[in-house]
């Protein structure tokens, strides 16, 4: 069977027996020792599957014998698949009658019909597809194994000390905490799923398994609210899921392609592309594909479902914005980059939307950060930010561009999994998950604001990792004359350092005379926070090895047109250097920090300070206390109208490709009917 | 001269590194003591002397030592100092421009944080004002670099100022944005809100506020460093590795430079507004339509580098 | 090492309980026509960058704290000046109920600058002599001596208990003789300065 089996049946029996264990004392232990199972065996199959050098994993015949899942044993592969199919059939039927008992019939329409437009295809037609691999790794699979055996599983272990609490807060309610943790490891399962498969049948399966995974996860409360926020993103989700769906009909149709096979999909791209032939059928299945990339991405105007699973407990959004979902869209996204097409400032395509949409929803997510004091909030918009960054970038299509969509792809997941984690600690101990009750965490919880300001200067500051690919992604829209994506980048970039920097000087803040709360805190938590600090450290500086080993020789296998040997997207020089700067940082920080011979003085406030720096004395000759708040541009940068700008392109972009591509493809029917007619 | 990873090194730049380190704070202190001098006759005042600003360094380095909470913007202003004067030998050594950028950009993050872990009232608003000016003008340093990219070929500086090109020619509308941005790093009226070098305002002295003694020294020798590299992108548009454009390129730094003494002395302090508003829109207006421009022409751009 | 500090004086300014006719004339020394930037004077308005401490203005029950605030914030070698009669023995106003004196009830004064307002051309006197003193208080601390500490420095609500206590004590003993000897003090200060 292999490892990689192991990756995807271990989660998932793991899942079933977490179902079925009901007491507390048994499922901590359970849950910690397959974390780390998993993470270690994803490890393990990272470091035997790479070896440096390019390595594609064909999952065929004589070569590698991975049982069931091998050509030889094609039988049980089919076989395999039409489990598969009952059980999609099973999902939606569970999905439409969740629907109609929450009137949510939106939900039940679109579930029906991709199932039954699914199910009739397969049936009628698909039978008749040969799939010669179902499963295809190289090294970006890997990096994904990666993300998501070593993150996801962390943040389940940190979710049993985590859930401890939040049934403790919750008391009174049933605990669903068996649920809980079946929903998260076949999350984790289902994503191993979609990272290695190559037949698009199964990664569609995967991927409504994790639709539906996000779905229950949500709704975890069953509160009013989380039902409803739960719904919105099961529906954005479906709406994905139909173009997915629409998008396997149409290779099944398409007269080159006839497979479901994604690498026979990439690789006539890549052919059409050289050829610099823009066909319409293959560029809507591109598009299609691009589309339930951007559903699940929660690109604008899709980003309101991942704003609205901030109801759900935090593991669930660390797991959520970090290792899985949203990293499932942008993984198709970034796979599906070489055959986005043909470029130009003006030129209507799926690599036009997707560069659009991905650089529209970069700006305005990161412009409606700047009005949130909701630490969560402003985590989620930084995500979309992030992906809508990573989404221009494989959306322009280059070597280039898409070193820095994977780059950040790796530093995203660790830094955000940290910044996630650290706040749902915080808001268990201080009781708010507000930035302006983070006043001064340096003085109530020395370590943890450590952390998270470790993870808040990885998200946007020089020499951290965000930063350098960043900074390769503008050189890249500026190498391929993407101005709309550089004009994004420009002024988002500097929203960004805005909405970060007032959080991190809240945190930096020394505030006089208060108490250490650290106590209280779990081992586990502890324990995670600290690996991902450290993660997010070491990543940072030995990125230049994960660059040269991993993403590059990927490059080299998905972009033919790239000579591995002539790519460079940063000279070397300038990475060493960055390296020596966050050196330099932790040094400087452990040899000055909090060392001071100085006299100590109190704060200036104008001569009426009381001596405690916290209150000063009043025109009335009373005590005032203190207090200090950030600023958050609600007059000029509104929430709301960002999204509603945001929604508004976007859907335009949309409007205008899909018209633009359905037009020509009847364009090229009644082609076909008038040659035809003439011979 | 010798290599580094497949770059070759020539004594020039390790020359100007050197020039720069060592130089860079007596040419920045000199153009501050000037600018005073000039400031005070436009006023109709004698002036101070024009080695004021080093009198003043001195003088806070003599100070008591004495600082607020436990210390920590102490440690924030040195990294403040030691990363510009690092973003500004990136500059003279020749290297990619929007590495210098970043590292200016850290450098600046590295004083609002100081401001901010003081928790002083006045501090952080000129903390969070610095941060508004830093979110004003980021736009147009980034395009200004993609500019000289655009024309040049390369972000390395030294290329940049060995190229045959005269940028200026190909980049006028990225040369009057960056002039105007440059007033806001300048910490010029009507764009200086967050640590007022005129008479006292209503922030106090902003950011500055809770910095005394060496701290506060270390933060102006830092301004100094920095003031030098800004007017040197200035010498950037002008370079093309003629000696002539050399000249012309110091001319028109020190014509700017009156410029800004002029505008510091001309405006009075506008709101914080204005300052967001005004900078976007001269960034999207001039530098947005100059490289929409130069996206076209630049199939003859890259013939010529 | 040279020292510095004669050559940077940068000045804070309190208004006390004045009449601003004094605040007036210190603004005018930063106009062209008296320029004090001349000698690297600058109004900083911030008692952590400043070096001299101008008040104007007699001393009142409330803002006791608030001069000893200011004054204490001040990283040494600091030098306070007392602008105007009011602010070297509270002037006018002295017996007024709510008027403790002159600064030096306050803080230790270095130089008094008497006037009503007192003349721009007596105030740069006055900071020019503080100079003085602020150099020899620079070589002192080389030698590690700092400014004597304002006793019950940060303890400003029993401080301005004991000394309102104390000023009503004086107000109800002074007799006339000793009102005369306190004038008289106050003379021979002036003509020291």
């Amino acid at each position: 069977m292999g490892i990689l089996a192991i990756l995807i049946l271990f989660p998932l029996i793991i899942a079933l027996i977490l179902l079925a264990v009901k007491k507390d004392s048994a499922r901590g232990p359970i849950v910690i020792v397959s974390g780390i199972v998993i993470g270690a065996a994803s490890i393990f199959f990272a470091v035997t599957n790479f070896s440096g050098s390019v390595k594609d994993l064909w999952l065929s015949g004589s070569e590698v014998d991975f049982g069931i899942f091998s050509a030889g044993g094609g039988n049980a592969a089919e076989i395999l698949s039409y489990v598969m199919m009952v059980i999609e059939a099973a999902l939606a039927v569970l999905i439409i009658v969740l629907g109609i008992r929450h009137r949510k019939y939106l939900a039940s329409i679109l579930a029906a019909a991709q199932a039954i437009a699914l199910l009739w295809f397969e049936l009628a037609k698909g039978h008749e597809i040969k799939t010669a691999n179902y499963i295809y790794i190289d090294n970006f699979s890997l990096i994904m194994v990666l993300i998501i055996g070593v993150i996801g599983s962390m943040i389940c272990i940190y979710a049993v000390g985590y859930m401890k609490d939040f049934a403790h807060h919750h008391e009174g309610e049933p605990d669903r905490r068996p649920l809980f943790f079946f929903l998260m490891f076949l999350f984790l399962a289902a994503m191993f799923g979609i990272v290695v498969s190559n037949n698009l049948i199964w990664m569609y399966f995967f991927w409504e398994v994790t639709t539906l995974c996000s779905f229950f996860l949500i709704g975890y409360t069953r509160t009013p609210e989380a039902i409803n926020n739960s719904f919105r993103a099961l529906i954005m989700n479906l709406l994905g899921g139909c173009a997915f769906v629409a998008a396997i009909i149409l290779m099944g149709l398409h007269p080159y392609i006839e497979s479901f096979e994604l690498s026979q999909v990439l690789a006539t791209g890549v052919s059409l592309h050289e050829q610099g032939v823009d066909e319409p059928v293959f560029n809507a299945i591109i598009g299609l594909l691009a589309f339930a990339g951007i559903t699940k991405a929660a690109q604008m105007p899709f980003n309101s479902w991942l704003l609205g699973a901030m109801v759900a407990p935090t593991p669930v959004s660390a797991l959520l914005h970090s290792s899985t979902m949203v990293k499932a869209g942008v993984f198709l996204i970034v796979k599906l980059s070489p055959a986005l097409g043909i470029q130009g400032l003006f030129h209507i395509g799926p690599g036009f939307m997707v560069i659009l949409v991905g650089s529209v929803t970069f700006l305005f997510a990161s412009l409606a950060a700047l009005s949130q004091s909701n630490a969560k909030r402003v985590l989620a918009y930084s995500t979309v930010a992030n992906l809508g960054l990573i989404t221009a970038c494989a959306g322009i299509g280059t070597a280039e561009a898409v070193w820095c969509a994977v780059m950040l792809i790796i530093f995203h997941a660790v830094t955000k999994s940290l910044l996630f984690l650290c706040v749902g600690t915080a808001e268990h101990n201080i009781g708010s998950r507000d930035i302006e009750d983070m006043d001064g965490l340096f003085g109530r919880m020395p370590r943890l604001a450590t952390f998270m300001i470790v993870g808040i200067a990885g998200m946007f500051l020089a020499p951290f990792g965000m930063l350098i690919s960043k900074w390769a992604a503008l050189q890249a829209f500026v190498d391929t004359g993407n101005i709309w994506a550089l004009l994004a980048v420009v002024f988002g970039s500097a929203v960004t350092l805005f909405y970060w920097t007032k959080w991190l000087g809240k945190l930096s803040a020394i505030v006089a005379n208060r108490q250490d709360i650290e106590q209280g805190v779990r081992k586990e938590e502890w324990a995670v926070t600290g690996c991902l600090t450290a993660l997010t450290i070491v990543v940072a500086i030995t990125f230049p090895f994960f660059s040269n080993g991993l993403v590059v020789p990927y490059l080299g296998a998905a972009f033919s047109s790239v000579a591995e040997k002539t790519f460079v997207v940063l000279q070397t020089d300038n990475m060493i250097i960055m390296m020596i700067m966050v050196v330099l940082i932790i040094v400087l920080a452990l040899l000055l920090y909090g060392r001071t011979g100085k006299r100590l003085l109190p704060l200036y406030m104008s001569g009426v300070n009381e001596g405690d720096d916290l209150t000063y004395l009043g025109s009335m000759q009373k005590d005032v206390p203190v207090s200090l708040r950030n600023w958050y541009f609600e007059d000029m940068f509104p929430e709301k109208s960002m999204n509603r700008i945001g929604l508004i392109v976007t859907c335009a972009v949309f409007a205008l490709v899909f018209s633009y591509m359905i037009s020509s493809m009847v364009g090229l029917y009644d082609y076909f009917v008038q040659t035809g007619g003439a011979a | 001269m010798f290599n580094f990873y497949g770059d070759d090194i020539s004594a020039f730049q390790i020359i100007s590194l050197i020039l720069y380190v060592v130089l860079a704070p007596f040419a920045g202190g000199l153009i501050a003591g000037i600018d005073r001098k000039v400031t005070a006759r436009m006023q109709g005042r004698v002036g101070p002397p024009v080695l004021q600003p080093f009198y003043d360094v001195g003088k806070l380095l003599q100070k008591e030592a004495v600082t607020v909470g436990r210390g920590a913007q102490d440690f924030y202003v040195m990294c403040c100092l030691i990363f510009m004067i690092i973003a500004g030998a990136f500059f003279f050594f020749g290297f990619n421009l929007l590495m210098v950028v970043f590292t200016l950009t850290t450098a600046s993050i590295f004083l609002v944080v100081a401001g901010y872990s003081s928790n002083s009232p006045y501090a952080q608003i000129g903390a969070e004002r610095e941060l508004l000016q830093m979110m004003s003008y980021e736009p147009m340093v980034l395009l200004t670099a993609v500019g000289l990219f655009m024309v040049n070929g390369s972000f390395n500086v030294e290329n940049i100022i060995g190229n045959e090109v005269f940028s200026l020619k190909f980049l006028p509308g990225i040369f009057i944005g960056y002039l105007f941005i440059i007033t806001i790093k300048l910490r010029k009226s009507p764009f200086d809100l967050s640590m007022s070098h005129h008479a006292h305002q209503e922030l106090v002295k902003g950011l500055t506020t809770e910095f005394s003694g060496k701290t506060l020294a270390a933060l102006e020798i830092s301004h100094w460093y920095e003031n030098i590299f800004l007017l040197g992108f200035i010498f950037l548009f002008f370079a093309n590795g003629t000696w002539y454009m050399a000249v012309i390129g110091i001319a028109a730094v020190v014509v700017c430079y009156f410029l800004e003494i002029l505008i510091d002395n001309g405006y009075a302090r506008m709101k914080w507004q204005f300052t967001l508003k005004s900078a976007w829109i001269m960034t999207l207006i001039f530098g947005g339509a100059n490289i929409f421009v130069l996206y076209y022409l630049r199939g003859y751009l890259w013939l010529a580098a | 090492m040279a020292s510095y500090i004669t050559k940077s004086p940068w000045i804070i300014h309190y208004d006390g309980s004045s009449c601003n006719g004094c605040d007036i004339e210190v603004l005018a020394c930063l106009t062209p026509m008296y320029d004090v930037e001349r000698f690297g004077i600058i109004n900083t308005g911030n008692p952590k960058h400043a070096d001299i401490f101008l008040v104007t203005g007699s001393v009142n029950e409330q803002n006791i704290p608030v001069v000893k605030q200011i004054y204490d914030q001040m990283p040494n070698p600091k030098v306070v000046v007392a602008i105007g009669i009011c602010a070297t023995s509270g002037g006018i106003f002295r017996e007024c109920y709510n008027i403790v004196g002159g600064v030096d009830q306050v803080v230790p004064v270095d130089v008094f600058v008497p006037g009503c307002a007192a003349r721009p051309e007596a105030i740069i006197d006055g900071v020019v002599k503080g100079l003085g003193v602020l150099a020899e208080k620079q070589a002192a601390l080389a030698k590690g001596v700092r400014d004597a500490e304002v006793p019950g420095a940060y303890k400003y609500e029993e401080a301005a208990e004991e000394t309102a206590e104390a000023a009503a004590e004086e107000i109800a003993e002074e007799a006339p003789e000793a009102a005369a000897e306190k004038a008289a003090e106050e003379r021979k200060e002036e003509e020291a300065v």
